[in-house]
């Protein structure tokens, strides 16, 4: 067991860290960033695909670097620890993660190869109004004409659905199961209206009416394991994103209890708030435990480990993430409630990451279901 | 990164769990398992077994009993003990003065002492703390005065734990007033027959008498059982409870307990209806545990494997402060889930109760202890604050 990375996974956090850390430990740069659309940089985006990280998770027939998912970790914590607003989790991990995984030869080195070039950013739509977390489309449904499929319901939310070069959008298939479609963003009966999110990211609501799609892969086929899967890589990777967010934002708790003075001292001449720094210290600290074993329980390539570990990681870093996020607020009083400060802006990072695929007690209550079906946890599996 | 293990640590792993369940006696192994008191010549006999082959201080210097094994292999040892209810080797002996010896003493102490303390013929007791100095260990006042060839030892110790079998006591005196408080502590070993020296016990919460005070009134000690040299006692002493903080997360041992009180939960009729265990909020207290416990396992497999040349990582005050929380927190829902039947903690064998949760509650009142001795929490708070965070 090895928890530690190899030179190149080390000289790529510290490429992704000098690119994007130059950038947004401005902060005020990154908040004008967000205010505007698409609510990232995009000479940033093409500057990470010059780097080649928006190539990483895909085979090098497909356009992309065929890197492991430590390496896409390490990219997302590093964009995690200055909250980059640019869409890697949703476009490269979730849209592009479920093309690689369910698509044709011809629609992965299409979608992927511009994926990785930089050149067109996809949305994946797949949440419904009502649903909660589920691999599976109910709502929207696909009807296929002969060989023309056509897609009519509503997704919501969908990250950066607005100005999203492509649409991946699931829908129920007529014979069951979920499928999932490419949709051109000027395809006729779609409508998209996009909005902007408490942490400055994006979201749209996407109206199908009749909308042509493309069938990802073969026709009518069930997606929906594809969809869990993707899902649950992206909960691994979401958490990572969270660790370098939860870093950085004890970092700046502790640095700030050194220099901000009340009652003629620094505040952490008071016990009373050191001890809060010291849980949060302790509760990073097992959530990374718990990311970082996930992570390499999904390089096993077992698919039911790696499901049941994205869910415990999941649990794991939602607690941290709530006890870390308030606290780092609360210990900052009220500098940490300004928009023009940074640290809120991590909590609400932290507060979306947490409900993107999941939360804390929707993990709880699936592993709560099997709870009795094992008698203890063995990391090493054995 | 990587996950599985080698195909030589996963043989490794196959032996020890086979050593620890076919060699030491099932009978020692049940009393772990049904949460009984241990006899001293259980601990004895079983640290014994350990010891003749070569298992009971594999973290001590291989020239003295231990082995060279890596940071993992050592994890899996403690992991696969507690798994299969094998007594952990008598901390004292193991885990405390050996190493200290080991690391600081001459090699006349080592000779005279390293053996008999592998092979627990020792049985070694902590004298550290003082009624006047818990938490703020410094400001102890036993003390030891040069007179010849002797220190004489006056002063008091308490919470000794089995104090009762203790054949020696590793203690922390003051041989010089005069400095800073920490700059005048040694550390001295005592035979615990000298005359002058006398063992009381104290009750605790829970019935039971593991803790001792001893008294110290003018005991004569040879100069040389002193350990390295005088004065340097207190960097003896972080050294040896840095070590205590590691031992102390007993990750292996909770996990078990977890384990079995999932099968107590299977057995009783939960309020709602189903058993206890599809109880949804029981459920999900055992999984928010379970997660915890995995949490805290895995970080202690980072912790040991970033511990550098037997240092502990400063992070091993996670360890203590989340293991005795959860170790506490486990105990807590096996009072829970005994509900009615934890009441009956002074019925005897032919209760009709189950034994687990006839011995439910005082298990819990003892265990308040975890988060207290060893450095309390709020110590290891204070260590993680300035050490770890720089507040
Ligand atoms: C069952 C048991 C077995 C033990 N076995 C041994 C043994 O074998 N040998 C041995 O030498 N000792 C032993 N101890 C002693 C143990 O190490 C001490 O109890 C411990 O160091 C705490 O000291 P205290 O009890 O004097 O509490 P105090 O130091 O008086 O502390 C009281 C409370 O105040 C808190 N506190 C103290 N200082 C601070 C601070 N600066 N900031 C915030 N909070 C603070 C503490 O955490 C605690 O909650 C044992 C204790 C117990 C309960």
């Amino acid at each position: 067991m090895d928890f530690s990375h190899d030179e190149e996974q080390q000289a790529l956090r510290e490429a992704v860290r000098g690119l994007v850390g130059k950038q947004y430990s401005d902060f005020e740069l990154r908040r004008q960033t967000t205010k505007a659309d698409p609510g990232y940089d995009e000479t940033m985006w093409a500057r990470l695909a010059e780097m080649g990280v928006l190539g990483l998770p895909f085979g090098e027939d497909d356009g992309g670097s065929g890197a492991g998912p430590a390496e896409v970790a390490i990219v997302a914590e590093e964009l995690g620890r200055v909250i980059a607003p640019e869409p890697f989790l949703t476009a490269v991990v979730l849209a592009g993660g479920l093309v690689a995984a369910a698509g044709s030869p011809e629609q992965r080195a299409e979608v992927l190869g511009a994926l990785t070039a930089g050149e067109l950013v996809p949305a994946l739509a797949h949440a419904e109004p009502g649903s909660r977390w589920s691999p599976s489309a109910e709502s929207v449904t696909a009807s296929a004409d002969g060989d023309t499929w056509t897609l009519t319901g509503t997704k919501e939310p969908v990250p950066f659905g607005a100005h999203a070069g492509l649409l991946v959008v699931t829908a129920a298939l007529p014979d069951g199961g979920t499928g999932a479609f490419l949709v051109q963003p000027d395809a006729a009966g779609l409508s998209r209206e996009g909005y902007p999110l408490f942490d400055g990211s994006r979201a749209a609501k996407v109206v199908l009416d009749g909308t042509p799609g493309t069938p990802l892969g073969a026709p009518g086929l069930d997606l929906t394991d594809s969809i869990a899967t993707v899902m649950d890589i992206g909960r691994i990777v979401a958490c990572h994103e969270a660790l370098g967010a939860m870093a950085y934002a004890l970092e700046a708790t502790s640095g700030y209890l050194k220099s901000r003075k009340q009652f003629g001292v620094t505040l952490n001449t008071f016990q009373a708030l050191t001890f809060r720094s010291a849980d949060m210290y302790v509760s990073l600290e097992l959530a990374r435990s718990v990311a970082a074993w996930a992570l390499m329980v999904l390089m096993t390539g077992d698919r039911e480990r790696a499901s049941d570990a994205a869910a415990r990681a999941a649990l794991q870093v939602s607690r941290a993430a709530r006890h870390i996020g308030q606290e780092a607020i609360q210990l900052h009083g009220g500098i940490g409630m300004t928009a023009e400060y940074a640290i809120g802006s991590y909590t609400a990072r932290l507060t979306a990451l947490d409900h993107l695929l999941g939360d804390g007690d929707h993990h709880l209550g699936r592993l709560a279901e099997v709870v009795g079906q094992h008698e203890d946890l063995d990391p090493l599996g054995a | 990164m990587k996950l599985e293990l080698s195909a030589e640590d996963a043989a490794f792993r196959e032996e020890m769990r086979d050593f620890f369940t076919t060699e030491v006696p099932q009978e020692i192994r049940d009393t772990v398992r049904e949460g009984r008191e241990l006899s001293k010549e259980q601990i004895v006999e079983s640290q014994r077994v350990l010891n003749a082959a070569g298992l009971a201080v594999p973290n001590w210097p291989v020239e003295w009993g231990g082995q060279d094994w890596s940071a993992l292999r050592r994890h899996i040892w403690h992991e696969e003990l507690q798994r299969a209810c094998v007594p952990i080797p008598l901390a004292f002996n193991a885990s405390m003065i050996g190493p200290v010896i080991a690391h600081f003493g001459s090699e006349e102490l080592k000779q005279r002492f390293l053996p008999q303390t592998a092979n627990l013929d020792i049985w070694w007791s902590q004298g550290f703390s003082e009624p006047d100095a818990g938490s703020d260990l410094a400001s102890l006042r036993t003390t030891a005065v040069r007179d010849g060839d002797d220190y004489v030892v006056n002063g008091q110790k308490t919470w000794t734990t089995l104090g009762q079998y203790g054949d020696w006591i590793f203690t922390l005196v003051r041989t010089d007033p005069e400095v800073k408080k920490q700059r005048g502590i040694s550390m001295l070993l005592i035979d615990m027959t000298s005359p002058g020296l006398t063992v009381r016990p104290i009750e605790l919460i829970d019935g039971g008498h593991e803790v001792n005070e001893v008294w110290f009134e003018d005991v004569r000690v040879p100069a040389e059982n002193l350990v390295g040299e005088e004065n340097i006692g207190w960097d003896i002493a972080k050294f040896l409870l840095g070590n205590e903080r590691v031992g102390v997360a007993p990750v292996g041992a909770t996990k078990r307990i977890l384990a079995q009180a999932k099968g107590f939960a299977k057995e009783q009729r939960g309020s709602r209806g189903g058993t206890l265990l599809e109880d949804p909020l029981v459920a999900s207290r055992f999984v928010e545990l379970e997660n915890e416990l995995l949490a805290l396992e895995l970080t202690a497999l980072r912790v040991v494997a970033h511990s550098a040349d037997g240092k502990p990582h400063p992070a091993s005050s996670v360890l203590k402060l989340k293991g005795t929380e959860l170790q506490q927190a486990v105990s807590e829902l096996v009072v829970d889930l005994a509900g009615p039947a934890s009441l009956a903690s002074g019925a005897g064998d032919d209760s009709a109760l189950p034994g687990w949760a006839r011995r439910s509650t005082p298990t819990y009142l003892n265990l308040r202890k975890a988060s207290i001795y060893g450095g309390s929490n709020e110590v290891q708070r204070q260590i993680i604050a300035r050490t770890i965070l720089g507040l």
